[in-house]
């Protein structure tokens, strides 16, 4: 669909970073990715590759989950943000939509949506402005504002989650896993709401998927993740046409392979000076 | 009217006041609990510490006297002036907040992400250290508590029922005060936790710590907002009842009468609290008074916790527990 990414410049740039949870347990070895401005990018790859843990690792959540960055650098509009504080990333302009939606189960909707502009000092008003903004996007949720979060269905509990990190007006989301337990209709449904977040309000997506056909046919560029490191990247239309890809990830092929493991030529690793 | 329904109705009102007083130690765990899924052994504690602080601030007493006076062999013991009640209570409000901001610094920023029961022995331990430092800093003998609330039966009431019924009831005019310093307590909370941003971050935090962060929320902010709400809620309890029966160590054990009421009112539930410790405060007084003939009394010490036992066989969620949402 869209297939040229919009800008060339980098909003984020991984460079070859370590994850380690409780201190032992290695979960990324080595991730380098570069997100550019204006685009949406596919982070794919099955269960347990890391494409959660590479997301927390840039927003800083893994560190409530006793996990840390133990190498490597996130640079984020020209600055470190390692080991940066949640709520100020938030502040800065990155949020994530965690795998899962995570609403607050036991507020309302519109409560939800209100708490994503908790860092916010712009006054009532301009929230006010952005709440009609994310109705705008989805209507549904204008009409379920009353309810109790925990009682909406999974789709507009993912609207909900998505609308709250828009509350925060965010130059990046992080996007985990958006169409978990979703109904195919309502994964194609999400997914045009975010590309046209993104075409619109110049919103910068970085989306972890398993989901490998939708994600590359709404990403500009993507990246295959096995193992807690890259395998392949490349733009969106290219990944989706590599025989590989098709054959692992699109179901398209009888042969036995199942995995990058299996080719060794697409290994690839950024090396830092690390 | 039969003597037998009045002295019932009397018990009914003795209870209902008796029963806020248990409400109000009951809210201090139900804040933090809700805010952060701990059990806070030493809200007790934190209410006899309070109070402890407060008749300190009033009376000038300098605090840690008896410490300077062992290590540098002086004689300090008051400022020798005495601070208005007025002052004395902010000034207690403040110390309550340094308390919730020291707690969040040594002791919860370490144990993020700990299980529950981990948190819970962390609160026994500050429940013993903070008994001790309110030794050290304010002395240990029993002091009394005036904040200039009125005390004694209730003439009010005794004309108004003697009037109706022929029969005067004797309800202390101190726990009047206390139901509606309680009342205008829980209506402050309320409308705190449901129409502010601050108070609905809270709620937030309550439902999902992970989503919070997520959306910028600040658990750190979070916890020592909360630690400091439980902080003013153990004042007005510590104030209550250090002033009906003088502050010392068995301030602390209204904890303990607190345990039932959690167990009646669910552990997440403000309103519950306060219906918890109505009905337990209610039971009591209309079980003794219906037992005594045949038991002999003393009933008061054990009802609570018997039905305590019973709600945790038919209902262990409490009244008012919060649901568990789920879809299907």
């Amino acid at each position: 669909m869209l297939d040229a990414s919009p800008t060339q410049t980098a909003l984020l740039e991984v460079n070859n970073i370590e994850v380690l949870y409780n201190h032992v347990i290695l979960a990324l070895k080595g991730v380098s990715l570069d997100v550019p401005k204006g685009g949406i990018t596919a982070l794919l790859g099955g269960n347990g590759a890391g494409k959660s843990t590479t997301l927390k690792a840039i927003s800083n959540l893994i560190h409530s989950e006793r996990g840390e960055v133990t190498k490597g650098s996130i640079i984020y509009d020209g600055k470190n943000v390692v080991g940066l504080d949640p709520a100020d990333l938030v502040t800065n302009g990155v949020v994530q939509v965690m795998e899962g939606r995570h609403c607050f189960e036991h507020l309302t909707v519109e409560e939800n949506l209100l708490t994503g502009a908790y860092t916010r000092r712009d006054g009532r008003a301009a929230i006010a402005e952005e709440l009609e903004l994310v109705y705008q996007y989805f209507p549904r949720l204008k009409e379920r504002r009353k309810s109790q979060a925990g009682y909406t269905s999974g789709g507009e509990q993912q609207m909900t989650a998505i609308g709250r990190a828009l509350m925060s007006r965010p130059k990046m989301i992080l996007l985990d896993e958006p169409s978990m337990g979703l109904a195919p209709q309502l994964v194609e449904q999400i997914f045009e709401i975010v590309a046209r977040l993104n075409s619109e309000q110049g919103v910068t997506f970085l989306l972890a998927e398993q989901n490998t056909n939708v994600a590359l046919r709404y990403a500009h560029t993507g990246f295959i993740m096995e193992n807690g490191r890259i395998v392949m990247e490349g733009s969106a239309k290219d990944l989706r046409e590599n025989p590989d890809v098709k054959e692992f990830y699109l179901g398209m092929s009888d042969k036995g392979r199942k995995s990058f493991r299996d080719v060794r030529s697409y290994r690839r690793r950024k090396r830092w000076l690390a | 009217m039969p003597d037998t329904l009045l002295f019932a109705m009397e018990a009914t009102l003795n209870g209902l006041t008796a029963g806020v007083m248990y409400a109000l130690v009951a809210l201090g765990f139900v804040l933090i609990f809700k805010a952060s899924g701990i059990f806070n052994f030493a809200q007790g504690v934190m209410a006899l510490f309070a109070a402890l602080t407060l008749v300190g601030f009033q009376s000038g007493q300098i605090p840690f006297s008896h410490l300077i006076n062992a290590i540098f062999g002086t004689r300090l013991h008051h400022f020798g002036w005495n601070m208005p009640t007025l002052l004395a209570i902010p000034a207690t409000v403040a110390v309550m907040i340094l308390l919730a901001i020291l707690v969040e610094r040594f002791i919860l920023k370490h144990l993020i992400n700990q299980e529950p029961i981990i948190l819970f022995m962390a609160t026994i331990g500050l429940a013993y250290f903070l008994e001790g430092v309110g030794d050290i800093m304010w002395g240990a003998e029993v002091k009394a508590l005036d904040v200039g609330l009125p005390k004694g039966m209730s003439d009010t009431v005794d004309e108004l029922t003697f009037n109706w019924f022929g029969y005067g009831f004797f309800i202390d005019r101190l726990e009047i005060w206390a139901a509606g310093i309680a009342a205008i307590l829980v209506a402050s909370l309320t409308i705190f936790s449901q129409y502010t941003k601050q108070g609905r971050a809270l709620r937030a935090v309550a439902d999902d710590h992970q989503a919070a962060l997520s959306v910028g929320i600040s658990l750190r902010f979070i916890w020592v907002l909360t630690w400091s709400i439980a902080g003013i809620v153990a004042l007005v309890a510590g104030i209550m009842w250090g002033s009906k029966s003088g502050v010392q160590f068995s301030l602390s054990l209204i904890a303990l009468k607190a345990l039932p009421v959690l167990i009646l009112g669910g552990f997440t539930s403000i309103p519950g609290a306060i219906v918890g410790g109505l009905i337990i405060g209610v039971g009591e007084k209309l079980f003794d008074f219906f037992m005594q003939p045949i038991v002999g009394g003393a009933t008061e010490n054990w009802f609570a916790y018997m039905l305590a036992l019973v709600f945790l066989l038919f209902r262990p969620q409490g009244l008012f527990g919060e649901k568990i949402i789920e879809r299907v």
